[in-house]
Order: structure tokens, then C-alpha cells, then sequence
């Protein structure tokens, strides 16, 4: 680099780029955070869709699943599973867990009760009807 | 050779525990390969998400073990002070590994569910998102240690010598610190949940992170090749700055799909597209700084691991992440083996191998050397190789996972489902986890080196020969 551009005024370029930067993120966040509840079932998701919410956070199934992409990749995504599986068949198979075929990937058995697969299956289809830009491709996540 | 500051001498434990835990994060790594192709493996003890937690939460804990110990080694000898207080960091060492270690215990001790009552989730209900999972005891521990960490650290500045690396490195400690805060912010609406997370996540590894590594590794070039300092602050200074202009509105590119709105597509694509410029001009600093080097520093090691982070982390960050940040890409691309392989690299490529360049510059001179004998030195380079080379595998065993499931869950005409899919990936997920065992047999290679001596005859020959060094 040439000596005419000094350590003084790159440091400068640095502050200035960076407050740049930090506002202009600040502005679209704030634009984002305000069109949210456009994009979401509900600004404030209910009572069920909430306890449901942690649920999904205190058995940690993000450890195994993705969801809206997001996560682990070694179970399917579930951000659609509510269109691909149905109410009926999720809590099926949560209460089913494990399969116990041999070498199969295993998912834990969670005892839940009747409400709270009902809360998981109402945050599930809250998550399925949030605006993605539809994504995922297809129906398989 | 001596320490030029006492105090330098901190380091020395968190070096250690760093790489005590860094073997810890391999060995589950393993676990969680096996599990992937035998999906029962040690089902129901230690399930995959467990596994996982234990992996990706020792990564984060022993990286900023690495980073503190850098911090308590650099410092001193940048601002040409004796570090504000030995004391509080030997004390924040202990809270900081005990809580570590209790962490993880819980995880494997006793389900996630009850570990989150026990632990007091319901007074904040923070965890269970990916990262994230720690208990709220142990997050508040890692903000009163990051706390009186940098309230150690700046005073040290304050009476010092101020130079640009250690101005660069404090600031991206305390953004560290700072972006950390929004772990406690866990809506229930799922979409800002998420909005915020990444400002944990992406603006650590693609922000404040890559200012420590700048400043880590500018120190260490500093020290092996005696370039001038006006010069290595100046390239700092312009990667820094590219990093941050990139980086910042580059968070977009996890905004794709998860709520926000559309025109994310657009920010996000181009600036993320630009990140990889910064981590370019990283690889050419590197090079640029040993080609004109002023003098042999006899640690061939620590030059091999600078060079090895420039050109790693190139790969990792900019060339793997550059492979699905646009849009159009991403729409495939998103939450696949893809997304692990960049991970892996990335995390490998900048930030395991700038904190083991750091060890390897500082711990020879923490044990009273000023480099270690030449047999270590060559294991050391073994392990070098043996775990960069099986880390490039690593990524390309799952990226060519990450395509075919792709193409056959979200491209092909008649899509089929993830677990079908996963069944015909089998074949690289077993080579993934070859690539993975020769990592952890160059792993063994870097913790024997730190204890191979010279063998008698070699010595002989060095003393009869005092010109060789
Ligand atoms: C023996 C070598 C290793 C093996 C076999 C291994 C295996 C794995 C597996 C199976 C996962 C879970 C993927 C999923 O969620 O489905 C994972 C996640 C992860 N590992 Fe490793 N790992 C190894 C080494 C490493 C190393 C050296 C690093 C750091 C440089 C690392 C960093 C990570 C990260 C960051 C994640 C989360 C990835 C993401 O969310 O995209 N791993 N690893
Ligand atoms: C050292 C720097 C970096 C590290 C350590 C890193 C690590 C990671 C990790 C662990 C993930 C997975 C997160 C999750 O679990 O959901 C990820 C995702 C991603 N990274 Fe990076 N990354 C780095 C730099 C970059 C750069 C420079 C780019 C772009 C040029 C990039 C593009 C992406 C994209 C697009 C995703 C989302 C993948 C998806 O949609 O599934 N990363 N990165
Ligand atoms: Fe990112």
C-alpha cells in the first residue's frame, strides 16, 4: 500500500464506514421489525402458540431439526410440517417416539401430555403460515 | 528466554483448557458422525441433539478461552504494562472453567427439559435455540467474566501504550461482549426471535470476531517477522473496515426466508457477496508480511500456522460461503449439508487456526523458550497438516452430501423425503467420518508434540555444531 495512504486515514475509513454501516442496518432493522406482524399469523402469537414455542425450546428439537432452515440437519425440517404431515399425524408420532428400528436415527420420548402436544402442533402451525418467501422448495422441506 | 511482563504468564492455563476442550469438541464431533450413519449409536444415553450441544458449545467455550489467553499474552506486551490485575484473571479462569464444565455435565447428566428447571429458565426463558442452549446461570456467568475481563483489560490499555492492535482487539472484545446481551432477548414471536439471533451469531463470526482475528494475527506477524508496525496497523486497519462494510449488512443473507421481508434478498446477496474480500485480503497480508520479512524466526510452526489461517479461512469463509450466499442459491442451498460444510471450514479455517497460531507463537515462550526443539516442532507441523488436510475432506465429503441432497429432496421432479434422502448419502457420511478420525490422530499428534523432546543424538549433533540452530 502507498505511503500516501497513512495508518491515520485508514483508521479514519474505518470509523467512517463503520457508523455508516451500523446506521443504515439500524434503519432497514427498524423497517423489518415494523412489517413483521404483516408477515406473521399474528403480531402476538397466543397464549397455546407461545407455550408451544417453549416446548419446542426446553426439549432443545432444534438440536436435531431445522426449522425455517435453521438448526440441525440431521432430522427432517419442520417449519412445513403442519402442511405435510397434518395435526392428527404429528402428535401420532411424537407420542410413537422411539422407533426402535435398529440403526435407525432415534428421536427422544418426551411424555408429553394431551395440552402440550396440542401447543407444540398450534406453534407448529403458526411457524407453517409465516410469510417465507416460499421457501422451502417443495413440500419436503 | 524470559517473558518480557510477568504477568504474561496468565495465558499459560487458558491456553491449556482451551486445548483440553478443543479435544473434548472432536471427540463428540465423532459421536455425532457415527450417529449420522448409525442412527441408534448410543441412543437413548446420549442423544444426537445432546451430542451436538456438547460439540458446538466446547467449540464456542474453548475458542474464547483462546481468545482471553491471547488477550492476557498480547496485551502486556502492546501497551508495555504489567496486566491491570493477575489476580482477577487467574479467578475468572476458575469461574469460567468450572462453568464450562458444569455446562456440559448437565447436558449429558440429566434431560434438556429438566436441566432448564432446574437451572431457572422460567425467570428468562432463553435457551433451547441453536447456540444459545446454555442454562441462564451459565450465561450470566459468561457476561460477568466477559465483564471483568475487559474491565482487566482496559485498564491495562489505559495506563499503557496505546497501539492499533490492541485497540482493534479491545473493540472486538467488547463487541463480543455486547452482542452477546441479545441471547437474553427471546420473543415468542418466532420471527424476531430469530432476527435477533443472528446478531449473535453472524455478527460474531462475521463481524467483532474476525477484529480479534485481525488483531491476533497481526501481533503474531508482528513478532515473527519484524516487519514495521505502521505498516501491519495499516492493512489492519483496511481489513477491518472492509470486514465491517460487508459484514454488517451482510447479516442479510439469513434473511432470506425466515420472515422478514423480500428486499433482504437484494441487501443481502450483494453484501455478502463482497464478504469474502476482507478474508482475501487477509491471505495476501499474510503472505505480503512473511514474503518481507526482516528476519528467520526460528518457530517454523507458528509462521506455518499465520499462513495456514490466511489461506484457510480464505477458503472456509470466503469461497464456501461465497458457494450459497446469493439468493437464487441459497433457495437450494438453505439448512443442507452445504450449510455444515461452510461451517465447518470457516470455523476451522479463522478461528481454530488463528488461536492455535497464537499457542504456537506463545506457549513455547510460556514454558521459558523461545521456541520448542526442532522434534516438536516438527510433530507439531505433522498435526498441522494432518488436521488442515482431513478438514479439507471434512467439507468436501459434505459438500458433495450437500448437493446430492439437493437434488433429490428440493430439485428433481418427484422431490422425496429427508430421511429417504439421507439413507443414499450414507456413503459420504462414512467418509466424512474417516476424514474426521485422521483429524483426531493429528489432534494426538499436536498434544504429544507439546511433550516430545529432542532425541540425545540430535542434541549431540546441535551442541558439537553450535552454528545450527
Ligand atoms: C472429527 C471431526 C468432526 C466431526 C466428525 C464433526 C461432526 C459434526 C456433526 C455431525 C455436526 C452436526 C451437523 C448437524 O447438525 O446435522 C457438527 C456440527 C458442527 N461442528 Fe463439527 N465435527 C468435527 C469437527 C469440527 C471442528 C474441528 C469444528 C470447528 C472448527 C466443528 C464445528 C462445528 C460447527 C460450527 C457445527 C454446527 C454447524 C452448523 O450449524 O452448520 N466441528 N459437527
Ligand atoms: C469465519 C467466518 C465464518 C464462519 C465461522 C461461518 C460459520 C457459519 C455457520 C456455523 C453457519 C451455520 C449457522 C447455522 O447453524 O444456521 C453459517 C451459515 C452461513 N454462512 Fe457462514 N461463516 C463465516 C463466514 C461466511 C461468509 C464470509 C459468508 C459469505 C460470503 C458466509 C455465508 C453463510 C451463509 C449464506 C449461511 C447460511 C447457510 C444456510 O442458508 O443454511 N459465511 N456460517
Ligand atoms: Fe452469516
Amino acid at each position: 500500500m502507498s505511503a500516501t495512504f497513512t495508518k491515520a486515514m485508514a483508521r479514519n475509513v474505518f470509523y467512517g464506514g463503520t457508523v455508516f454501516s451500523i446506521l443504515l442496518f439500524l434503519a432497514l432493522t427498524f423497517h423489518t421489525n415494523w412489517k413483521i406482524p404483516q408477515r406473521t399469523p399474528t403480531e402476538t402469537p397466543s397464549l397455546e402458540v407461545a407455550r408451544g414455542k417453549l416446548l419446542w425450546e426446553t426439549r432443545n428439537c432444534i438440536g436435531c431439526h431445522t426449522l425455517l432452515g435453521e438448526g440441525a440437519y440431521f432430522a427432517p425440517e419442520l417449519g412445513n410440517v403442519y402442511q405435510r404431515r397434518g395435526p392428527e399425524f404429528i402428535k401420532i408420532w411424537i407420542k410413537a417416539q422411539p422407533t426402535k428400528v435398529p440403526g435407525r436415527r432415534q428421536m427422544p420420548q418426551f411424555h408429553f401430555t394431551e395440552q402440550q402436544l396440542d401447543d407444540l402442533v398450534a406453534f407448529l402451525k403458526w411457524t407453517s403460515e409465516i410469510n417465507t418467501e416460499n421457501w422451502p422448495p417443495n413440500i419436503q422441506g | 528466554m524470559q517473558l518480557q511482563y510477568k504477568s504474561q504468564a496468565v495465558a499459560k492455563p487458558y491456553f491449556i483448557a482451551a486445548i483440553a476442550l478443543f479435544a473434548g469438541q472432536i471427540l463428540f464431533g465423532l459421536i455425532l458422525g457415527l450417529q449420522y450413519v448409525i442412527g441408534d449409536f448410543l441412543f437413548p444415553a446420549i442423544p444426537f441433539n445432546v451430542a451436538r450441544m456438547v460439540h458446538t458449545n466446547l467449540l464456542i467455550v474453548w475458542l474464547l478461552f483462546g481468545f482471553m489467553g491471547a488477550a492476557y499474552y498480547l496485551v502486556p506486551e502492546e501497551t508495555e504494562t504489567e496486566l491491570h490485575s493477575p489476580l482477577l484473571a487467574h479467578v475468572l479462569f476458575w469461574v469460567f472453567l468450572i462453568a464450562g464444565v458444569l455446562t456440559v455435565a448437565g447436558y449429558l447428566a440429566v434431560p434438556y427439559a429438566t436441566l432448564a428447571e432446574l437451572t431457572g429458565n422460567e425467570l428468562l426463558e432463553t435457551m433451547g435455540r441453536e447456540f444459545l442452549e446454555q442454562p441462564l446461570p451459565t450465561k450470566l456467568g459468561i457476561v460477568v467474566v466477559a465483564l471483568a475481563f475487559l474491565y482487566n483489560i482496559g485498564m491495562t490499555l489505559l495506563k499503557g501504550r496505546k497501539t492499533a492492535i490492541t485497540l482493534i482487539l479491545l473493540m472486538g472484545l467488547i463487541g463480543l461482549a455486547v452482542l452477546f446481551l441479545f441471547a437474553f432477548y427471546n420473543p415468542s414471536n418466532l420471527v424476531k426471535d430469530k432476527y435477533f439471533w443472528w446478531w449473535v451469531v453472524h455478527l460474531w463470526v462475521e463481524g467483532v470476531w474476525e477484529l480479534i482475528l485481525g488483531a491476533i494475527l497481526g501481533f503474531v506477524l508482528l513478532k515473527i517477522t519484524g516487519v514495521d508496525r505502521e505498516v501491519i496497523e495499516k492493512w489492519l486497519y483496511v481489513i477491518i473496515t472492509l470486514t465491517l462494510v460487508t459484514g454488517i449488512i451482510g447479516t442479510g443473507h439469513h434473511y432470506y426466508w425466515i420472515g422478514p421481508p423480500g428486499y433482504w434478498q437484494w441487501w443481502g446477496s450483494v453484501f455478502s457477496a463482497l464478504e469474502p474480500i476482507p478474508f482475501f485480503a487477509l491471505t495476501i497480508f499474510c503472505f505480503n508480511m512473511v514474503n518481507r520479512r526482516r528476519r528467520q524466526h526460528p518457530n517454523k510452526a507458528a509462521t506455518l500456522w499465520a499462513l495456514g489461517t490466511g489461506v484457510m479461512a480464505f477458503l472456509g469463509a470466503g469461497v464456501w460461503g461465497f458457494l450459497h450466499t446469493l439468493a437464487p442459491v441459497n433457495y437450494y442451498t438453505h439448512g443442507t449439508q452445504i450449510t455444515a460444510a461452510h461451517g465447518h471450514m470457516a470455523f476451522y479455517g479463522a478461528y481454530v487456526m488463528v488461536v492455535l497460531t497464537m499457542i504456537s507463537y506463545a506457549m513455547p515462550i510460556l514454558r521459558g523458550r523461545e521456541v520448542n526443539p526442532e522434534r516438536s516442532q516438527v510433530l507439531e507441523m505433522w498435526s498441522f497438516w494432518l488436521m488442515t488436510v482431513s478438514m479439507v475432506f471434512i467439507t468436501l465429503f459434505l459438500t458433495a452430501a450437500g448437493i446430492l441432497q439437493v437434488w433429490l429432496q428440493r430439485i428433481i421432479p418427484n422431490p422425496q423425503p429427508f430421511m429417504a434422502v439421507q439413507d443414499q448419502l450414507a456413503m459420504f457420511y462414512w467418509m466424512r467420518w474417516l476424514a474426521g478420525v485422521v483429524f483426531f490422530a493429528g489432534l494426538a499428534v499436536y498434544l504429544y508434540s507439546f511433550f516430545a523432546k529432542d532425541k540425545p543424538e540430535a542434541i549431540e549433533a546441535g551442541e558439537a555444531h553450535p552454528s545450527v540452530t
